[in-house]
């Protein structure tokens, strides 16, 4: 199984798709349940605590707003794990709870910049972009080894 | 996903199915283990407890309309203090309106998916032609010399 990196990083489709092709999804969801499932000093546990931009620093450079370097802590990682990766553009949602469209670019800019397989859409409003869109996925799912690396 | 420390998962089960119910699935999951704790929501249900559990449930549950039922791991188990309603005054928790967006593509992912398994052709996808700027110049000039 290869690990998808996915953007948006916490999509109901994309990751349902991964998975049911056969792969392991990267997504966001899998690093905040680890976050607030660890016990530290905030009880409960929090999902972006004031370390985190000192973590994301990594990504970014200091002079980035704090809430990048915050985003990217919990992203970045994903991204570093990645062997594969499906960008889907064009998402209304792409504001709202991810909330940044620096970080979005950055997520996008180090996923193309890592030289793994990317596949490149956007979403579909039509039956026709609808099936264009999962068949590109199954393909591109295809292409990727599916022997167990670990 | 890769497993967790705690050994627990949280799942969330959206239902976007002409034949299945959130409740039927909610039923299939009663019957198959205790050891979980479920909540039914207007899309479908979530799941959570040990990892392996959740895991088996959830195939069972997909089993019941393979290509209109759609899963993901979800990052705060239900009824949350941090994320749940009831405690933060109402509104939307932080998180739905995207999945609201999703929801609502879901039936096209499904139809394509019904064509995927049935190996229809894909055929070549028209999509409009952006606006030429001297296309939208001449409709600007007509307006103004009305």
């Amino acid at each position: 199984m290869t690990k998808v990196f996915i953007y948006p990083t916490n999509s109901l489709i994309l990751s349902d798709l991964i998975e049911r092709f056969g792969h392991t999804p990267l997504a966001v969801m899998g690093e905040i349940h680890d976050k607030i499932t660890t016990i530290g000093i905030d009880s409960p546990p929090l999902n972006i605590t004031p370390e985190d931009p000192k973590h994301g620093l990594k990504y970014a450079a200091v002079e980035v707003p704090a809430g990048v370097r915050g985003r990217m802590s919990l992203i970045g990682p994903l991204i570093d794990e990645a062997e594969a990766a499906i960008i889907v553009d064009d998402a209304a949602i792409s504001f709202g709870c991810m909330g940044c469209a620096r970080t979005n670019e950055l997520t996008k800019f180090l996923t193309r910049d890592k030289g793994i397989p990317v596949l490149e859409l956007v979403y579909p409003y039509s039956d026709a972009e609808g099936k264009e869109f999962v068949y590109k996925i199954s393909e591109f799912l295809d292409s990727l080894p599916k022997e167990d690396r670990s | 996903m890769g497993a967790h420390e705690d050994g627990t998962l949280t799942k969330l089960v959206v239902i976007s199915s002409d034949s299945v119910l959130p409740i039927d699935a909610a039923l299939e999951i009663y019957e198959s283990e205790t050891n979980i704790t479920i909540k039914e929501t207007c899309f479908g249900t979530m799941v959570t407890g040990p990892e392996d559990v959740v895991n088996r449930v959830v195939k069972e549950v997909v089993k019941l309309d393979k290509n209109h039922i759609f899963v993901k791991e979800r990052g705060f188990p239900p009824g949350d203090d941090r994320r749940c309603r009831a405690g933060r005054g109402g509104g939307p928790r932080p998180g739905f309106h995207f999945l609201r967006n999703e929801i609502g593509m879901l039936p096209i992912i499904g139809k394509a998916l019904d064509d995927y398994d049935n190996n229809v052709p894909l055929e070549k996808v028209v999509r409009p032609e952006k606006l030429k700027v001297s296309h939208l110049k001449d409709i600007i000039e007509s307006e103004i010399t009305r």
